[in-house]
């Protein structure tokens, strides 16, 4: 078990620069999960942790020891891959004792040690099989056996659930997360599926384009994205964008014509008369039909989800359809014209330039 | 496209059997051939059923020898044989399997250069640089020795290039954990890139086996102790028999002891074989 810092880490290919100078401290027995759109990076930053990529710049540092000329197995990590690239001629038995052996542990120690983890993971049964008498889920699980007997500092994971079908990899989540709070292992875990990195990770850090957007805990995400990048890409469905202008107090934003949306009290004075960008989450609006400063909505259409009923809809002409998330089962006809509130400390707003948060 | 019609069924089948026929014939005749006695062999008409000399013909081969002289033994000719196409394959296998680890695996200086310096032996087998080789052979005192029987013909290009293509295969993840898991190259060659090609080995070997067997020329040249004679160029030798009428039958029962180690490699590792030519799943 260690921390992990990574200073000013920088990749490049040649002269592009695909990372670009990513800097955190991941403390002891964290559970961090890296998410991003894909192609921004977040493979890079964990294959440079794990040494199988060269950095080229900056300084990563495992449990305090500067790795960055290390190779990865004088690293002490073990990794999870997407393919779970098991060795397909080895018995699961051997896949798990092959780093093992090559670490010259006794016979007995190794023998001790994936039992173990076979019970752990309830491949009990199962070590005599080559992997590709393995269903998805149980080659998973080998993977992970992999890692743990050989009880490394950190686990590092690229997609591990990503092959898995929906169902499988609800359960998988849970039990990843089960094996975390058991083992306490520092754990970097990647991931473009924005579910599992809220429910497994204790913080997060959004990628976009390999610059580092946001790091915090799932709920900091959700409820203050510090860019209007990270809060489009937290949250399912994601929030609606709206340009609006402010009011000369910051007290309340013009969306269009006289429609217009009170903030939170303090507001944001220092903008007040320019025009920014207003997020709002789908599930953050209320119907309030006597509310008299009600912004009204009309209709576009609707999906039934049962639990919930999405309805898209346009304020005034805005261009582009909103997206609102309503409990229960609504019927709305198209055309019909909804009276919307928003409480004032739901509403995000943003630098139109720069995408900061105000 | 499957069609299931009886007649093109009968006309598949009637291509087949046509084929088999064509392929099958020669060696019926060949084994008819080695269960007469001479003297049914020099008259006409050749016989087309088999006769019932053939064990006393195969006791002959290895008892008396064969030759002019009888003085070569089918033995030792056999022998002489399997050494040689045995280091020829295993050579070759062992030298493919290196030199294809180097290209895929290792960023060299003139990597490619090396590459193509492989590639271009492709287009010069042991036939058109026979005069150098026979030189250098010579030089190096390896004439009518098995290393120089096998060593020219070790060194070609072929086995590379399917090496390499298998290897190009291989997940860069299985690499990759295999160096976490602490694995240094030649770990990772011997643990899991033969293992993982193994396949494709077995299917090679069968390959370069009989390519090896089937040698005429090249030991037609450099083998002039008769205790080196290989099978497929002691037929030759008895096809010679000076002054003499060749022997038919003994000749022939020595075609047949010459074609069953193919064989038997071929039906032996068939499954592997099969595998190996059309299996892609790493
Ligand atoms: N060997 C390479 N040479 C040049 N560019 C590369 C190389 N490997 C990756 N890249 C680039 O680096 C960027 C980040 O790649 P990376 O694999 O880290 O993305 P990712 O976030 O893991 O995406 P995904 O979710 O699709 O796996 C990409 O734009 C990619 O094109
Ligand atoms: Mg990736």
């Amino acid at each position: 078990m260690a921390e992990v810092i990574l200073e000013k880490v920088v990749k490049a290919y040649g002269k592009t620069e695909v990372i670009h100078g990513i800097s955190t401290a991941i403390a002891d027995g964290e559970f961090i999960v890296i998410v991003g759109p894909s192609g921004c990076g977040k493979s890079t930053v964990l294959r440079m942790i794990a040494g199988l990529e060269k950095i080229s710049g900056g300084i990563i540092r495992i449990d305090g020891r500067e790795v960055n000329n290390l190779e990865p197995k004088d690293r002490d990590i073990a990794m999870v891959f997407q393919n779970y690239a098991l060795y397909p001629h080895m018995t699961v038995f051997n896949n798990m004792a092959y780093g093992l052996k090559l670490r010259k542990f006794t016979k007995d120690e190794i023998k001790h040690r994936v039992d173990q983890a076979a019970q752990l993971l309830q491949l009990d049964g199962l070590l005599e099989r080559k992997p590709r008498q393995l269903s998805g889920g149980q080659r998973q699980r080998v993977a992970m056996g992999r890692c743990i007997v050989r009880e490394p500092k950190v686990f590092l994971f690229d997609e591990p659930l990503s092959n898995l079908d929906a169902k499988l990899r609800v359960q998988m989540r849970l039990e990843l997360r089960k094996l975390h709070e058991r083992l306490k292992v520092t754990s970097i875990y990647v991931t473009h599926d924005q579910v599992e990195a809220m429910t497994l990770g204790d913080r997060l850090i959004v990628i976009n384009e390999g610059a580092a957007e946001q790091i915090g805990s799932p709920l900091e995400l959700y409820e203050k994205p510090a860019t209007k990048f990270v809060a489009g890409f937290i949250g399912s469905p994601s929030m609606n964008f709206i340009e609006a202008r402010l009011s000369r107090d910051g007290q309340s934003a013009n969306i269009q014509g006289d429609v217009r949306l009170a903030l939170s009290d303090d507001g944001a004075p220092d903008f007040g008369d320019r025009k920014v960008i207003i997020g709002i989450r789908p599930e953050h609006f209320n119907i309030s039909e006597s509310n008299p400063q009600a912004i009204p909505l009309s209709v576009d259409h609707i999906e039934i989800l049962g639990a919930d009923t999405m309805v898209y809809g346009r304020f005034a002409d805005t261009p582009d359809l909103i997206t609102i998330r309503l409990p229960d089962i609504h019927h709305f006809k198209s055309e019909k014209v909804l009276p919307l509130s928003v409480a004032p400390d739901k509403i995000h707003i943003f630098n139109k330039d720069t995408g900061a948060r105000i | 496209m499957v069609e299931n019609r009886p007649i093109t069924t009968f006309c598949s089948h009637a291509v087949l059997i046509c084929g088999i026929a064509i392929v099958v014939f020669p060696i019926w005749i060949t084994f008819v051939a080695a269960s007469h006695d001479a003297v049914r062999m020099t008259q006409t008409p050749l016989p087309l059923l088999p006769g019932d000399q053939f064990f006393v013909n195969l006791k002959d081969t290895f008892i008396k020898g064969v030759g002019n002289a009888r003085e070569q033994s089918v033995g030792l000719m056999l022998m002489n044989s399997l050494i040689m196409a045995m280091m020829i394959a295993v050579g070759k296998i062992f030298i493919s399997l290196l030199s294809a680890f180097a290209i895929v695996y290792f960023r060299f200086p003139f990597r490619m250069g090396f590459f193509w310096m492989i590639f271009v032996t492709l287009m010069l087998p042991v036939e058109v640089r026979i005069l150098p080789t026979f030189e250098v052979v010579a030089n190096l005192g390896m004439l009518n020795n098995y290393w120089g029987l096998s060593i020219p013909l070790i060194a070609s290009a072929t086995a590379t290039f399917m090496f390499r293509q298998v290897f190009l295969t291989v997940p860069d993840e299985l690499l990759e954990a295999a160096r976490i898991d602490g694995a240094g190259p030649m770990r990772f060659f011997k643990d899991i890139l033969v293992p993982v090609s193994r396949t494709n080995i077995a299917a090679l070997f069968v390959i370069l086996f009989i390519y090896g067997w089937n040698q005429y020329l090249w030991p037609l040249l450099i083998t002039t102790d008769k205790n080196m004679y290989t099978i497929v160029m002691g037929i030759k030798q008895m096809l010679e028999a000076a002054e003499e009428s060749p022997e038919w039958h003994l000749i022939m029962m020595t075609t047949l002891l010459a074609m069953l180690p193919p064989v038997a490699v071929v039906v032996g590792m068939q499954k592997l074989f099969i595998k190996g030519l059309t299996e892609t799943e790493k």
